[in-house]
């Protein structure tokens, strides 16, 4: 087990390494630098000169890659073009919200799907079963913003029942030194921040957890089907084994295998989701960073964003594998 | 590992509790509406003035107003700071600012200014002569980064270069700015190297904002490190946290991503600020910004869509305010295309543009037809000027008066992936464009190319065909920041030289007397829509939507909006 933890994160170096060119050549690839970004119709070739030399733009782009990798391996990820301030800094004040965003998607999609796909499992063929196959299909096909607008228009313009933008209201003042509002209202014994923080996780939660609950609940139920007519749950229920218990020990300890792996795949989708989910509810995270980030051109800001996102993806991947051991004794990971 | 997989359970299941749990709260108690309407009445608690939630469309650059020049810093920084000469609330006129008077001398080359008497920085130094010279001084001797056209942009565009000029920045030239004297303590003198009569109303840009002196060199506000790979890192707060000026409202904090606070400066020399605080967040999506406004979680937003106004309109809880065109949408005409260095064939293209359709269609009724290239809100906009109504007829006869043959192939470019502020939808302006230039003589050849850079670089260049779309929002109250821009000098963009145009504009920029120059500005714009470089269509009237309970906003043409006036009534 050691071994493959230490391989793992090796593998680790040239997987960011290629992944740093890619990001590095698709940024600019882009049309467009940050001074026209930055200036627009103002924009002059003196102008642009100048603001791509004070940037080292002007210089080949093996140059600007080396210079990168070098700062980039001091853990210096560079400065943001429009604000000025250090990346770090940034994705110190917008990774947080994403995590949280995220672990709210992940565990409703987890919560609602897996039951939903073990009863459409037990009643297969059903009415439930039908109507959990066309939810999820509609959970899979809507996209995200689109059921963020809708969700917003429903529960807050119509019923007023929840806020639509942002991490906590801007009337509730509540120190934050995690930058994770959960744990920082908890921290400070707000019970206000607190609530006003969940209701605003809400929304944007269900939205990004819509499409990782569809593809849970289908994994689910095709996992519990297949189970369900093994040899052993016949033995099982032949010796008289309470249904209850047949369920919990023999058919979903068995299908949870293939869901984890699933929700394990979700983490990409879930941090990618987060972008469209950030932007729809000016929610302040790491997907609306980066999509001011393409508007304005700001590279070090979306080099260092994607690569720190990447980071985490890989380290998520790694302790889902791990996990697979837990789960399933009968893998050995070498 | 089977107690293992149950913890996992159990910790599922109390997890499952958890969110029924809240969830079951919002439906029963009915609280959760109660906290977004408390959103809107919450600022109403305590303190007569309450509190008012401004949307933007993000976070600002930084606070230092001399390093910013896009509207979403400047909005904060017109509420903390003040200029020496000011504009009258909703139109360009100039009036004092924290300068009671000024004079421009006889040769136009130094302008004497008389400050306000009594006025304090928020920090309780007193804003003085010296204070106006320490913040010249500080411009103009900017170096490294802050020399950055990204940073004082408007430096540069009014005057010029620096006291050095760093090695990128060789092209700026000489400074218009000489030095500033500060004669006695209420009485600053701003010497120019040459004449000029524009400087005087581009010190109303909330670039050359009086900033505390004790502030910016306790806040560190020009100090930093510059790194080659990394570029340039502040490390003052001035910017961020510390920002000192005269203004109606002094910033609180600065919660970056989230919001900014602004509270009421109570020893304001003026009237003073009705609202208690005024909070500004970012919100980048259109659709979220209008539905925080009707929950009530934001009383105001700017950048409203077109598509979105009878929305606005339609509810009585909401209102749109709308600001003064400050812009103007063109035809570009190359004149190095042959044949549209002839006259004949540059007023057959004028003729030949539906503009009025144009407008009606697509400017969500928030447009104008333009006749000139500037608009008609600025002093020197001339009323009487050479029009070109829709004529397909004149245009198909002008181009035979022309001798070419019918029809006349016209490569016409248009920019994608961009919607600005005088162009919402460029390709539907484009497409009503063409089909109105073929039924007048013309063969539109459609191109089209993404707005940044390519667009905007091909225009620039002279290389977008010989029609293109494009337009410009003015800075600041001036003849010269839109028609000096453009026909001030050869341009690759236009293609002609006109040097009777030239010296025109260079004889209005100078004259130090408002009436007389006025008056020259008039002539000028006669004499363009008699040359025709080009083809001006559309001045747009951007809007900011409220709830309808705000009160005393005034709309500016050049945005820059002071929020001292504004009231929630209950």
């Amino acid at each position: 087990m050691l071994r493959f933890v230490v391989r793992r994160l090796l593998l680790l170096v040239p997987i960011l390494l290629g992944l740093s060119i890619l990001v590095f050549g698709w940024i600019r690839a882009l049309p467009g630098g940050p001074a026209e970004a930055l200036l627009g119709e103002r924009a002059t070739a003196a102008s642009i000169a100048q603001i791509e030399k004070q940037y080292g733009l002007d210089k080949p782009i093996y140059v600007q890659y080396g210079s990168y990798l070098k700062t980039v391996a001091t853990g210096d990820l560079g400065s943001s073009i429009r604000t000025r301030q250090p990346v770090v800094e940034e994705i110190k004040r917008r990774f947080p919200a994403t995590v949280e965003l995220a672990f709210a998607a992940g565990l409703f999609s987890i919560i609602f799907g897996i039951p939903l796909g073990f009863f459409a499992a037990k009643r297969y063929g059903g009415f439930l079963d039908h109507a959990s196959l066309v939810g999820s299909l509609l959970g899979i096909s809507i996209p995200v913003f689109f059921l963020g607008i809708v969700l917003k228009y429903i529960f807050s313009v119509k019923l007023g029942l929840l806020p639509t933008v942002g991490r906590i209201s801007v009337l509730i003042d509540v120190e934050t030194p995690t930058n994770f509002y959960i744990l920082d209202s908890i921290i400070a014994l707000n019970g206000e921040a607190l609530w006003d923080v969940l209701k605003h996780l809400l929304l944007p939660a269900i939205a990004l957890g819509s499409i990782p609950l569809a593809i849970i609940a289908r994994i689910t139920r095709a996992a519990v089907l297949d189970v369900q007519n093994e040899d052993y749950v016949r033995t099982a229920r032949a010796k008289g084994v309470s249904p209850g218990i047949v369920d919990r020990r023999h058919v979903l300890r068995n299908a949870l295998l293939p869901i984890t792996t699933i929700i394990g795949l979700q983490v990409g989708l879930l941090l990618s989701g987060a972008v469209l989910t950030e932007t729809v509810f000016a929610f302040p995270g790491m997907g609306t960073l980066l999509v001011d980030a393409i508007d304005n051109r700001d590279f070090p800001v979306l080099q260092g964003g994607i690569l720190f996102l990447a980071v985490i993806f890989v380290f998520v991947n790694l302790l889902v594998d791990l996990s697979y051991a837990v789960i399933n004794p009968r893998i050995r990971l070498s | 590992m089977r107690s293992k997989w149950h913890w996992m359970l159990l910790l599922l299941v109390a997890g499952v509790l958890a969110l029924a749990g809240c969830g079951g709260n919002d439906d029963d108690e009915g609280t959760a509406g109660g906290t977004t309407a408390a959103d809107t009445s919450g600022g109403d608690e305590g303190a007569s003035g309450g509190t008012l939630v401004f949307a933007g469309a993000s976070d600002p650059v930084s606070l230092d107003p001399a390093l910013v020049s896009d509207g979403e810093s400047i909005r904060p920084i017109t509420q903390i700071f003040e200029t020496l000469v000011a504009l009258e609330p909703g139109g360009t006129d100039l009036v004092p600012g924290l300068a009671e008077s000024w004079e421009i001398s006889e040769d136009a080359k130094a302008i004497t200014f008389t400050l306000r008497d009594g006025v304090n920085f928020h920090d309780g130094t007193p804003f003085n002569a010296e204070a106006v010279c320490f913040n010249f001084d500080r411009w103009y001797n900017f170096t490294g980064p802050a020399q950055s056209a990204s940073a004082s942009y408007y430096w540069q565009a009014v005057f010029g270069g620096y006291a050095t000029n760093s090695a990128e920045n060789e092209g700026l030239g000489d400074s218009l700015f000489a030095s500033c004297e500060a004669t006695d303590e209420t009485t600053a003198v701003i010497n120019l190297t040459k004449p000029s009569a524009s400087a005087l109303g581009a010190l109303a840009l909330q670039a050359f904002a009086m900033a505390s002196p004790k502030a910016l060199e306790e806040f560190k506000a020009d100090e930093g490190t510059l790194d080659e790979e990394t570029g340039f890192k502040p490390t003052g707060t001035f910017g961020t946290q510390n920002p000192v000026g005269t203004g109606p409202f002094k910033l609180e904090s600065w919660d970056i991503g989230n919001k900014l606070t602004l509270v009421r400066n109570d020893d304001y020399w003026g009237e003073k600020a009705k609202l208690d605080t005024l909070i500004i967040r970012p919100i980048g999506d259109n659709a979220a910004r209008l539905q925080a406004l009707q929950t009530g979680e934001i009383q105001g937003y700017d950048l409203v869509e077109p598509q979105d106004v009878p929305t606005i309109e339609g509810d009585s809880e909401l209102q749109i305010l709308e600001r003064p065109a400050f812009n103007v949408a063109y035809v570009t005409i190359n004149h190095k295309v042959k044949p549209f260095d002839q006259l004949e064939v540059r007023q057959a293209v004028a003729y030949g543009l539906d503009r009025q359709a144009v407008v009606d269609n697509f400017y969500g009724g928030r447009g104008e037809v333009a006749k000139e290239f500037m608009p008609p809100s600025l002093p020197g906009y001339a009323d009487d000027v050479t029009e070109y109504p829709y004529d397909p007829e004149k245009a198909k006869s002008l181009l035979q008066e022309a001798g070419l043959t019918l029809p006349v192939e016209v490569e016409f470019w248009y920019p994608t992936d961009v919607s600005r502020p005088y162009m919402p939808d460029p390709k539907r302006n484009f497409e009503a464009f063409a089909a109105s230039l073929n039924k007048s003589g013309f063969k539109v050849i459609p191109k089209s190319a993404p707005w940044n850079p390519d667009y905007l670089g091909r225009v620039d260049t002279g290389k977008a065909g010989a029609l293109n779309l494009i337009g410009w929002t003015g800075d600041y109250a001036d003849a010269d920041n839109f028609i000096g821009v453009f026909f001030q000098t050869q341009k690759p963009q236009w293609g002609f030289d006109n040097p009777e145009l030239f010296s025109a504009l260079d004889a209005a920029e100078v004259e130090p007397d408002v009436d007389a120059r006025n008056a020259l500005y008039e002539d000028v714009n006669r004499q363009i829509m008699e040359f025709l470089p080009g083809v001006p269509y559309a001045h747009s009237k951007p809007a900011l939507a409220f709830t309808a309970n705000v009160k005393g906003f005034q709309p500016s043409p050049t945005t820059n909006e002071s929020f001292a006036s504004v009231s929630i009534e209950e």
